[in-house]
């Protein structure tokens, strides 16, 4: 039997700031590169989905039978975060396991770690480690900066046969460190950070050191071994200075995209380990280090079922259809930071009963198919629009279709005063029913009538106190298998 | 199917008494105020004492909750006999009309009275709000602007219309109802608009600008409704209820995936198909003299012109360009300034399109210079919900 990884996802929003967008906002010239931002509408929940539906391209999401969700950053401190995961992703209530993994940018590779041992205790099982991060660092901070926004996830499991997994994993170890340098205490919103030299010598470059040492030690392999290296950094200057001293060479090095995207927290890892599978050949070693409060390190052997992917690429999709967030002013505002004047309350009233009741069609996004005469409606109604049957439908996902835009509005003031523009949106699915939502992640002047798009699970409104989660259409850009 | 298919409901009602008060941003009087004003000028039309009532209905949709039809007897103390609140969105005022017709032309009483009064601009009532639906996870942050523009972009793809033509076509209506407003003393707005300045105009929803939609305002509207046979004994000139129509459509046609393309609403085709069956109406377009329809945005307007026959599939937009329905054209729409114009207390509205059309058939409208030349035969028509529900009144100034 051997253990690893089945299938791999990622997402990274739409939006983003060029480093020079936050620099002209405090005076200064601002670095290189870019901070990946999550829209208004988006958390860590929501992008946590989308990385899930990543991996449903490659494997089944019958088969899912524990969703361990890492992250640092979850919308509730209290509640199951993993357990609204599921759902969206339309797993099985009955069957699936649920944990959040939490509290440290290492959550990723503690979450992967923690499902290798269950797949290893329970070789039946399927674990969707889902990893994402919208971290804040203080206004004007190098952490501001150095932050951005994105998720990952693979499917770990057994097989029989190694071949059938994308990679084998075939070691997994850490080291545990009480330290101060990177926390955030439990009711604030900023990370805060030691002293910087403190940090890099006494943290990360000391527990890296400690770690790399350990792994070739009990592996008996040397860094020359790894055709890919994923080495998580919160900034390119000490993650070469580490690279450097430890003879892993640029062309080793798979980028976890913190020029890209940044320091994406407890995404990075699982970020850099599906960028170096998407780019992998069978056979190849590939070393993941991983740090916060210790470090993790995974040592993964890719295999045949690699080539499953057939040149699928998420992580360069999802580059490649972004946009810039036209002003950091509307970053601060959609995090609250600095908060633009908020729109008139809505008039209708928030109901924890009927958002349980309900959640087969809003979270799980399902709609019914009439046994009678074939019609599909959304939502799930009970009596037929069309023949009139009552009860008697089946349930349908529209979750992965490719829509046709039926027809659309653009409204100029509907949205809050951060994010005025409302898109109403009427879609058609595969099977012929019409979804009528909102549309997200537009460029206004191509959004047309009968244009192709997709469902994207997204925050809706904060009735009741706490974030209502629905799907909203956007044009493509999730690769598809 | 057909309603009353023995047709004895035509000429069996009317209308001996109607009033409206001034519509706006009406900070100087409250809601007791407003049915006061328009209740005592019915009452002084059609020649009878508030007592005289026995039975009302109240339309309004925005009084506060659980107040039934208490607005009403607190304001004309005509508590003691059944008076009820309807809330159908902007058709509520029609519906109280037709409860009212329903209630005398039963014999349940001899005078109903019908009301719709709102008072909205003590809230701060701009437009119509957000997350109003039925669902408290998929509501967001929509409004109407928004929801009507769903037509508008199915149409122009569906006839072949360029942005630039339906948007034009949309401005002659805009500056229709401002020129048409301008002659009503009680209008909310009087200001004449030119074409440059519609399209000039902030967007609100394309291809909705500003002037695209009307705004909210405060008001109200009363009629008194008697059997037909008693009407001459009040006044030498009733108003004769030819019919009505009323058809629902469900919450979200957005939903719909049959009959329903975003051009043609089954709410609108099924309540004039009603109404025109009981006034034996067989060409609206030749046989009505005016008609107050539910231009809450202009593209509403023109959907309606479809729908209900005035103008044949696709060519509303032609009807338009060509005048038909201006204050001199064929069949004159809107000649008080329309939702857009004379404004829109939601649940007044209604009631007060059926005032304009009353008074138009008594010769009696408050400015002359607003007077059609001798009509007969008008219609009034609201369209309410993000849109659902259709409702209209057609009244004659004669029998038969």
């Amino acid at each position: 039997m051997e253990y690893g990884i089945k299938s791999i996802g990622a997402y990274l929003p739409y939006r983003y700031l060029p480093q020079t967008a936050i620099g002209a906002a405090w005076g200064s010239r601002g670095g290189k590169g870019f901070k990946s931002v999550a829209d208004v509408d988006e958390d860590s929940i929501t992008m946590a989905v989308e990385a899930g539906m990543g991996c449903f391209r490659f494997f089944d999401r019958k088969d899912v039978s524990a969703v361990y969700f890492a992250t640092t950053t979850a919308p509730y401190a209290e509640k199951l975060n993993s357990a609204l995961i599921s759902v969206a992703c339309d797993l099985q209530d009955d069957k699936v396991f649920s944990a959040d993994v939490t509290s440290s940018t290492r959550a990723g590779t503690n979450a992967l770690k923690m499902a290798v041992s269950t797949v290893r205790a329970e070789p039946d099982a399927n674990v969707l480690v889902t990893a994402a991060d919208v971290r804040l660092g203080y206004p004007k901070s190098a952490q501001e900066s150095r932050f951005g926004d994105g998720a990952a996830a693979v499917i770990v499991g057994a097989e029989e046969n190694g071949d059938n997994l994308m990679a084998s994993i075939d070691y997994m170890s850490f080291i545990n460190e009480e330290i101060n340098d990177y926390w955030r205490n439990s009711d604030e919103k900023y990370t805060r950070h030691a002293e910087a030299r403190f940090c890099d010598e006494a943290g990360y470059l000391g527990q890296l050191n400690l770690i790399l040492k350990k792994v070739l030690k009990e592996t008996g392999l040397k860094t020359e071994d790894f055709a890919k290296a994923v080495v998580v950094g919160q900034q390119a200057k000490t993650l070469l200075k580490f690279c450097t001293k430890n003879k892993i060479t640029p062309e080793q090095t798979v980028s976890t995209l913190l020029s890209e995207a940044g320091d994406t927290g407890s995404a990075q890892a699982l970020l850099g380990i599906v960028n170096a599978l998407e780019n992998a050949e069978p056979g190849q070693k590939i070393l993941v280090l991983d740090y916060g409060n210790g470090a993790g390190a995974a040592v993964l052997t890719v295999k045949e079922g690699i080539r499953k992917l057939n040149g699928a690429k998420q992580i360069e999709r999802y580059l490649g259809t972004r946009a810039p967030l036209d002003s950091y002013a509307r970053y601060l505002s959609w995090r609250g930071i600095a908060q633009a004047e908020p729109g008139t309350p809505y008039k209708v009233q928030p109901s924890w009963a009927q958002t349980w009741r309900e959640q087969r069609i809003n979270l799980r996004l399902h709609g019914s198919v009439c046994r009678k005469c074939g019609s599909a409606l959304f939502p799930i109604n009970r009596v037929c629009d069309c023949c009139g049957s009552k009860d008697d439908y089946d349930e349908f996902s529209a979750q992965e279709d490719i829509c046709r835009l039926y027809t659309f509005s653009i409204d100029e003031f509907a949205g809050q005063s951060d994010d005025p523009v409302i898109i109403q949106a009427v879609a058609e699915t595969a099977n012929g029913a019409h979804v009528y939502t909102l549309m997200t992640d537009f460029v206004r002047e191509e959004v047309k009538t009968d244009m192709e798009c997709e469902f994207t699970f997204r925050r809706f409104n904060e009735l009741g106190n706490f974030p209502n989660y629905f799907w909203k259409l956007r044009p493509l850009r999730r690769e598809q298998r | 199917m057909t309603y009353f298919a023995n047709n004895d409901f035509k000429d069996s009602v009317a209308i001996i008494g109607m009033g409206c008060t001034k519509f706006g941003e009406r900070w100087d009087v409250g809601l007791h105020d407003l049915i006061i004003d328009a209740a005592f000028e019915a009452f002084e039309d059609a020649g009878i004492k508030p007592s005289d009532v026995q039975a009302c209905y109240f339309a309004n949709t925005n009084a506060p909750n659980n107040c039934s039809g208490t607005p009403v007897t607190d304001a004309l103390k005509i508590h003691g006999i059944p008076v009820t609140r309807n809330e159908n969105w902007c058709t509520s005022g029609h519906i109280a009309l037709i409860n009212a017709c329903l209630a005398v032309k039963s014999g349940m009483c001899d005078i109903a009275m019908a009301i719709g009064a709102e008072k909205l601009k003590d809230k701060g009532y701009a437009g119509m709000g957000v997350g109003r639906g039925l669902d408290p996870v998929r509501e967001a942050r929509r409004d109407a602007p928004g929801s009507f523009a769903l037509i508008a972009e199915k149409y122009a793809k569906k006839y072949g219309y360029t942005y630039d033509e339906l948007k034009e076509a949309l401005a002659r209506i805009d500056i229709k109802n401002h020129a048409n407003g301008s002659l009503s003393p009680k209008a909310h707005f009087h200001n004449v608009i030119t074409m440059e300045q519609v399209m000039k105009a902030a967007m609100i929803a394309s291809p909705l600008g500003l002037y695209d939609c009307c705004g909210t305002s405060d008001g109200a509207a009363c009629a008194i409704i008697v059997r037909a046979d008693l009407a001459e004994k009040y006044r030498s000139d009733p108003i004769y209820v030819k019919g009505f129509g009323c058809a629902t459509d469900m919450i979200t046609p957005h939903y719909r995936n049959r009959d329903f393309d975003w051009t043609s609403f089954e709410s609108l085709r099924n309540c004039a198909k009603m109404a025109y069956d009981m006034a034996g109406i067989t060409n609206p377009r030749e046989q009505l003299d005016l008609a107050e329809v539910h231009d809450c945005f202009s593209i509403t307007e023109l959907a309606i012109y479809e729908d209900f026959g005035f103008s044949k599939r696709g060519e509303a937009v032609k009807d338009i360009q060509a005048g038909f329905f201006e204050r001199t054209g064929g069949l004159p729409v809107n000649v008080d300034g329309g939702l857009k114009c004379f404004g829109h207390p939601v649940g007044a509205s209604g009631i007060r399109m059926t005032y304009e059309v009353y008074k138009q058939l008594q010769h009696k409208v408050d400015n002359p210079a607003r007077q059609l030349e001798d009509p007969h035969l008008g219609l009034s028509q609201t369209f309410g919900g993000p849109p659902q529900i259709a409702a209209c009144m057609i009244l004659g100034n004669q029998k038969g």
